[in-house]
């Protein structure tokens, strides 16, 4: 009896070894489980973050249905929210600042992967990733005591001597507003689009420079019509990357917008974006509906950035579908 | 790796060390108009008595509501009085209610920037009303001309500026302006974020005081203490006496006494627009709020004990810091108020 007591929890740990042995053997096996465990984490966290902040704004929901989308009227004193100013500001100053910060950082990635000597290009990157590293509020600061100033004094006037006879450069000169807040968050989104831009133009394989080069085209013709259309894919990935980084900004968006939630044509007017009016005013919301809006505000960003995502991809596959064409003809 | 996973472990264990030595510690969150006050009194405080800690987080007058409602921090701070319905929250969730103790004063001084005016104006609660509801918009309007003879107001827009973030010095202004304006009251209202009719939002005192610097013909609004530390130009203001006071603790002070025949049992008062011949209209009393029944009694003892202290040698740290102090006879009331806490 005490013999057989105790070889047979014995045989249990020498079972167990052997299988466990067995399975370290196949460490792919193992390798392929965590490593899907990692991943789906990601779309775990997506999920939960999207049910608290429909959960958390249920209130609000049922209060204001769709008609949150498009009321114009945000006072907490009578409890009246609407989503519209902040959603316009979002897209205005987002929109602003890709058309200011894609141009220049492309135009920078070409010069730095392409034709600039490796230690130029080297150095520069340097610095780049430096002004990536940056932290927004610094950019806000700079934002509030440098470009603020400027835009009232020269260029706000200078704008609205040229090209005032546009709607977009019309009305009083604060120097805060949907301009300046596009231009500070162009200036801190090049770095994003010139840093991953670089890396793609390099990887390009030198194969195809030479190629185009053997078939008697300039430097610059190998540059434009081979090797930028062949890391289009990646270029696009850059502005994917900036456009995230402008809608979600917050800091220094709220230093410069002007905080008053209005609907302009006018870029000189103030306006308010949403994640700035979450920061803004989520710490002393007081009331169960405040805070379920402002939450619901929350749930609006994810969908807006969903969606703009989701536009921006099917842009570029339009694009790149019409470049594989031509190349075709 | 190993030397950072050391140090964290030194780290951690000397956090421990002294956490451990303290035995009693309290937490408390909330208002951010206090915090350099209030951070002064609890290090003051443990040095009376150090087995006391008392940690004190700014999160904010509607975080502070929130927490000590839902019970997360033993205390908590407001620069506005919690509404019946916040009350009636708290006592049905707990079954007993929540008391307000006020701690110091502050106030909100009415700034500007005009080009060539560097005489202190003087605002009409009118003035300051109209300006604030679009109705004023040039700076030589009669309604702030006519308060400030012999200064050469330009016809120039104003611009005005409020805070964008939600913050007691909004809700003390508002607060003063729905009193003096029939037309603010109903239309745009009181509280900590407001639907504001015109203007720009500066995020913080330093945002306002930031944007009314470096712009032109603005006019915007910041605490007493930002602008006496900021050495900033302010103005004064007409009170219910119709004496021009300009803000400085002693009015301030003067406006809380003003109000003390008024003051209700839970303290639960508005002091803007307070009567008396000196009271400075834009002040408020900033609270504690304290539950009335504790289930720690070390706890509780040691909190009373706080708040006794801070009523009488607490006081003499405020001016120090630029706050105003409360007047005796809110001492003495809140001195009996303590009793109620259980």
């Amino acid at each position: 009896m005490s013999t057989a007591s105790t070889t047979l929890p014995s045989a249990g740990p020498v079972a167990g070894s052997r299988s466990f042995f067995s399975r370290l053997r196949e460490g792919d096996e193992i390798a392929r489980m965590i490593t899907f465990v990692f991943a789906a984490s990601v779309v775990i966290l997506t999920v939960l973050l999207v049910f608290e902040l429909w959960n958390g704004s249920s209130l609000a929901r049922h209060k204001f249905g769709l008609a949150f989308f498009v009321t114009r009227v945000w006072d907490p004193v009578f409890e009246q929210f609407g989503a519209l100013p902040f959603i316009y500001g979002t897209v205005v100053t987002s929109v602003v600042a890709l058309v200011l910060a894609v141009p220049l950082g492309i135009g920078a990635a070409i010069f730095l992967a392409e034709l600039a000597p490796a230690r130029v290009s080297d150095t520069l990157q340097f610095f780049i990733d430096l002004l990536a590293a940056v932290p927004s509020v610094i950019y806000g600061l700079l934002g509030l005591f440098i470009v603020v100033p400027l835009m009232r004094e020269y260029v706000q006037p200078a704008l609205k001597n040229t090209l005032g006879f546009l709607p977009l450069f019309q009305g009083p000169a604060y120097g805060l507003g949907f301009l300046t807040a596009g231009i500070v968050l162009a200036i801190m989104v090049i770095p994003y689009i010139i840093s991953v831009s670089r890396e793609v133009l390099l990887s390009v394989p030198r194969d195809q420079r030479e190629a185009a080069l053997a078939l008697g085209s300039t430097r610059w013709e190998s540059t434009w019509k081979v090797v930028v259309p062949f890391a289009r894919t990646g270029i696009m990935g850059s502005i994917f990357l900036a456009l995230a980084r402008a809608l979600g900004e917050t800091m220094a968006v709220s230093m410069v917008i002007g905080n008053a939630p209005t609907i302009s044509a006018s870029l000189f007017s103030p306006g308010d974006s949403i994640a700035s009016i979450i920061a803004n005013q989520f710490s002393e919301a007081t009331g169960e509906l405040y805070t379920q809006s402002l939450i619901e505000l929350g749930l609006v960003l994810f969908l807006l950035t969903f969606i703009l995502n989701g536009l921006a991809r099917i842009l570029i596959l339009a694009t790149t579908q019409r470049g594989s064409d031509m190349g075709n003809a | 790796m190993k030397r950072i996973a050391a140090i964290l472990l030194v780290t951690f264990g000397v956090a421990t060390f002294f956490v451990a030595r303290a035995a009693l510690s309290i937490t408390g969150a909330g208002a951010t108009f206090p915090y350099p006050m209030y951070s002064k009194w609890f290090e003051e405080y443990h040095k009376k008595d150090s087995s006391i800690e008392i940690n004190y987080q700014s999160i904010g007058s509607g975080g502070g509501i929130r927490q000590v409602t839902e019970g997360t921090v033993d205390f908590g701070a407001t620069d506005g009085p919690m509404n019946d319905e916040q009350l009636k929250a708290f006592q049905d969730k707990h079954g007993f209610p929540v008391l307000h103790f006020p701690t110091v004063l502050g106030a909100d001084v009415p700034t500007y920037n005009i080009p060539g005016v560097s005489a202190e104006l003087n605002f009409t609660p009118e003035a300051l009303a109209g300006i604030f509801l679009g109705r004023i918009t040039k700076w030589n309007d009669p309604a702030i001309a006519g308060a400030n003879k012999g200064v050469n107001l330009p016809g120039n827009d104003i611009i005005v500026v409020h805070r964008s973030d939600g913050s007691g010095t909004t809700y003390i202004w508002t607060d003063y302006l729905s009193k003096v304006s029939e037309e603010w009251k109903n239309k745009v209202g009181k509280g900590t974020s407001v639907n504001w009719p015109v203007g720009l939002g500066g995020k913080g005192n330093e945002g306002v005081s930031g944007l009314v610097k470096q712009t032109p013909n603005a006019f915007g609004y910041v605490e007493l203490i930002y602008a006496v530390q900021s050495k900033m130009l302010y103005g004064s203001v007409k009170n219910s006496s119709g004496a021009f006071i300009k803000a400085d603790l002693g009015s301030v002070t003067a406006a809380a006494a003003g109000a003390v025949k008024t003051m209700p049992d839970d303290f639960r008062v508005s002091i803007t627009d307070a009567p008396g011949k000196t009271a400075y209209p834009i002040s408020s009393f900033t609270w504690l709020l304290i539950p009335s029944k504790f289930s720690d009694a070390g706890k509780r003892d040691a909190l009373k004990g706080f708040v006794k202290w801070m009523l009488a040698d607490g006081q003499n740290y405020t001016e120090a810091l630029s706050y105003a102090k409360l007047p005796k006879e809110v001492v003495a009331k809140e001195e009996k108020a303590l009793n109620n806490i259980q």
